[in-house]
């Protein structure tokens, strides 16, 4: 567990402590929210494809679940925000269970049923004939509890629960076992890891983290569509960072998203057309000269990273 | 009602498959998704678009041109992106991120030229008298993109099943170590099988503003979704089944599209998921697998 302490010291908080002072540094709070939202996205993807192999094209349907869980309850019920957030986290969390018999299936054909899934849950929600419920097209408007600090302060804690939850992962026997399944589920089941239990867990704790900062972002932002929330660019972007970055690492997801949304952010004075040509070209030469992100690289120079 | 929409559904059901059978061929060769696929959809219905107005070449006669241009744009293409992506630890996801970025590009470049307005051609241009069939009227675009449809599929079966090189691809798919180690040219065969699949997108493409009314060059990502959901329903890495497919996925939009337009978007999407609990690699899966 020595090792675990020091990713706790020299990584979380480190990074958690940037995201609570830099509010008071720099005035754009919107985009450090953004990077919250994000670096908890890259962190949940991490969790379930890093070490488990499987890859949700469809994790937003997560995201939106825990926006319109946290939603609805505030709208219908008048829930104080911090219950609703529970709530939120709820919705995603039923929102896993009833898919967990998708991790039958396997590589591309559970991203795409995963990705259908997200659509589902987007359909039905934007449905007109469920105007009374969720609103349907016409979006949610949450001005009754509109508070971007407290907001933001608690998805800065959301960050940090979650880059325990992957602390814990990379340095504990069940983190192990995990990654054993991704390997070879077959010879991990023979050495003893129970494979349904392992893959079930990692799937409903990516669940439960989209799930929490979806509902923060709901209140964050409030004032929002399905689109918004179940935006399918939010997965892919998610899935990028954490790639580019390198995943079943702690710190592969947090530099993807510090270089690539960093960038994006950067160049995205100009024409939207220009930049999304560039940010097109650059992921393409990095992938191409980076085939395995940045970490191992660093690796194969002497550099051991968590 | 039921026939039209069953029908209608077989029309647009060759149509999808159209779409998918390229993403499917190099899915099923090179083990790499391509996620610009409807990016090259949309580009070679610009093609026709431009063929048309500026050349006043009719759609039907646009299909043997773009077919080709695209063939030959495909081939450098993947001497440029696959192989590095098959040097990887895992291709198959990785190839998720590098043709995004592609899309990216593609979208990008189209925004630039064309603006984000939707463009149409006439649905005359491809015979101006309706179809009768069964008592059902059909619009003649309608059935002339889903006899070109057919042709198409046809003619990749004949080229998967009826040539040499379409034998080397099928050995490829199967088994590429194998393929490599008994002289097949793995990355010549891959080549053309890239290049056939951009093509075959972009003939789909030359018949999108009939069947889709209009394009737009953000319409990508979409086409994209749609044709996973057919292949994947069809079998991965199985062109044929692909067909099957895009059957059933062309009758179920149109049966809900019928009955229940409200939900029309949700129904593609909960057959999709429905088939592969069933059956976890598709319609015409071999493997399944419990664990």
């Amino acid at each position: 567990m020595r090792n675990g302490l020091r990713h706790l010291i020299f990584v979380l908080v480190p990074v958690v402590a940037a995201f609570a002072v830099l509010p008071w540094v720099y005035s754009n709070h919107l985009l450090l929210f953004n990077f919250v939202v994000f670096l908890v996205l890259a962190q949940g993807i991490n969790v379930i494809y890093g070490f488990t192999g499987y890859l949700p094209f469809g994790y937003v349907g997560f995201f939106g679940a825990g926006a319109y869980g946290f939603s609805l309850l505030v709208l219908r019920m008048h829930a104080p925000p911090l219950l609703a957030l529970v709530a939120g986290a709820l919705a995603a969390l039923i929102l896993g269970i009833i898919l967990t018999p998708l991790l039958r299936l396997e590589g591309a054909y559970f991203a795409i049923a995963s990705l259908a899934a997200s659509e589902v849950v987007a359909q039905i929600i934007s449905n007109p004939n469920l105007t009374n419920v969720t609103q349907g097209p016409y979006g949610i408007r949450l001005s009754g509890v509109y508070a971007p600090r407290f907001a933001y302060s608690v998805a800065v804690v959301i960050l940090a629960l979650t880059l325990l939850i992957v602390v814990y992962l990379r340095n504990s026997r069940f983190g192990l076992a995990l990654q054993a399944i991704r390997e070879n589920p077959v010879s991990a089941s023979m050495a003893g890891v129970d494979v349904v239990r392992g893959r079930t867990i990692a799937w409903l704790l990516s669940a439960l983290i989209a799930g929490l900062i979806g509902a923060v972002y709901a209140w964050y932002i409030s004032v929002f569509y399905a689109e918004t929330v179940f935006d399918l660019g939010m997965s892919i972007f998610a899935i990028v960072f954490a790639l580019f970055g390198g995943t079943a690492t702690i710190v592969g997801p947090i530099s993807g998203v510090a270089i690539l949304y960093g960038i994006y952010n950067g160049i995205g004075i100009a024409t939207p057309q220009y930049f999304q040509l560039i940010y097109g070209i650059l992921i393409m030469a990095l992938v191409s000269f980076l085939p395995n992100g940045v970490l191992p690289l660093l690796k194969r120079w002497g550099i051991n990273v968590p | 009602m039921l026939e039209y929409a069953l029908i209608a559904g077989l029309l647009f059901g060759l149509y999808f498959s159209l779409i998918g059978l390229g993403l499917n061929l190099v899915f099923g060769v090179m083990r790499v998704v391509n996620l610009a696929h409807g990016d090259f959809l949309m580009l070679g219905g610009f093609a026709a678009y431009w063929l048309f107005t500026l050349r006043g070449v009719n759609p039907i006669f646009s299909i043997p041109i773009v077919f080709s241009a695209f063939t030959l744009i495909g081939w450098p293409l993947y001497y440029l992106l696959v192989p590095r992506l098959q040097a990887s630890k895992d291709p198959e996801m990785l190839s998720l991120i590098l043709f995004f970025g592609l899309s990216q590009v593609i979208e990008a470049c189209a925004t630039i030229g064309f603006g984000t307005s939707e463009y149409s051609i006439p649905g005359d241009v491809l015979g101006s008298e309706p179809w009768h069939i069964l008592n059902q009227t059909f619009p003649a675009s309608w059935m002339v993109s889903g006899i070109a449809s057919a042709v198409c599929i046809a003619l990749v079966y004949l080229y998967l099943y009826r040539t040499r090189i379409g034998y080397a691809t099928r050995a490829v798919m199967s088994q590429r170590d194998e393929a490599l180690s008994t002289g097949i040219n793995v990355h010549a065969v891959s080549a053309l099988a890239f290049g056939i699949s951009l093509a075959l997108a972009a003939v789909a493409g030359v018949l999108a503003p009939f069947m889709f009314g209009s394009i737009l060059p953000a319409m990508g990502v979409a086409v994209t979704i749609t044709s996973f959901a057919v292949i994947v329903m069809g079998s991965l890495g199985q062109p044929l089944g692909t067909v099957l497919g895009g059957m059933v996925y062309g009758v179920a939009l149109m049966l809900m599209q019928t009955y229940a337009s409200s939900w029309a978007n949700l129904l593609p999407y909960l057959v999709l998921i429905l088939i592969l609990l069933v059956r976890p690699t598709g319609l015409l899966g071999k493997r399944v697998r419990h664990a």
